[in-house]
């Protein structure tokens, strides 16, 4: 008999997130310094300012992009997390559920804090 | 795989040193890396999402969190929250550069540790004096 010589190594999509997980940091990483620069320069006072910041298609755009960014990063990270300290399948996928279901809603909610009024 | 380990003693229990104390700074770097992403993930993101939807949402609502904010506690909870961010966020550079070998080596990546925390520090400070 032939002995079984197939490495088993897993389908790789590993790869894929840790290499996500680095390109959302550094969207992220973009956003924040550009938002920080454009908060010292030149702060908005009062609601009036801050509402027609929020209204320039460009910052919100880019507000969403650096939320999806993190929805998905974050998703990375919580999973790692959660792989490492809870041993029990069931325990883990329900929180890993929990996890998915919140980063959703909170992409959905700043969507609508965004565009929606 | 095939190798058999020796079998582990029958009252075996695996030992955690969890003082952080005893971690050198890359070790320590990386646990406050986990350790902020989790809180990043939750509570801060979510009441920085509220914060943004009574701002954003009403004169009313923009004065209410206005008002939250010159209290004390709200603002050391607030520069908290930066810290843990400033420190997420540059400790991620670090990782960044790590994982192009940039600093690969024991005494650079023990000295970029260090820089980590002085940098999230910083830039912490540098946020409370704006906003103080």
């Amino acid at each position: 008999m032939k002995a079984y010589r197939k490495n088993p190594v897993g389908a790789h999509y590993g790869v894929g997130d840790w290499l996500l997980q680095r390109l959302t940091a550094v969207v992220m990483a973009l956003f924040t310094v550009v938002m920080f620069l454009a908060l010292v320069t030149e702060a908005p006072h009062g609601y009036a300012a801050w509402k027609a910041m929020f209204s320039g298609t460009l910052v919100r755009l880019s507000t969403m992009l650096f939320l999806a960014s993190l929805l998905y990063h974050a998703w990375v990270g919580m999973r790692d997390i959660l792989m490492d300290y809870l041993k029990a399948t069931s325990v883990r996928l329900t929180a890993q559920s929990v996890v998915g279901f919140m980063l959703v809603f909170y992409l959905i909610w700043a969507a609508s804090i965004l565009w929606g009024r | 795989m095939s190798a058999a380990s020796t079998p582990r003693p029958k009252h075996y229990r695996p030992y955690y040193d969890l003082n952080l104390a005893h971690l050198p700074p890359p070790g320590l770097v990386s646990i406050f890396h986990r350790i902020s992403g989790a809180l990043l993930f939750f509570p801060i993101l979510p009441t920085l999402l509220c914060f943004m939807y009574l701002a954003l949402g009403s004169e009313a609502g923009f004065t209410r969190v206005h008002e939250w904010f010159a209290q004390p506690l709200v603002k050391a909870i607030a520069f908290g929250a930066v810290w843990l961010y400033a420190h997420h966020f540059f400790a991620g550079i670090r990782y960044l550069l790590l994982d192009l070998h940039w600093g690969i080596e024991k005494a650079p990546a023990r000295s970029s540790a260090l820089v980590v925390f002085v940098l999230g520090a910083l830039a912490t400070l540098f946020v409370a004096w704006r906003l103080w």
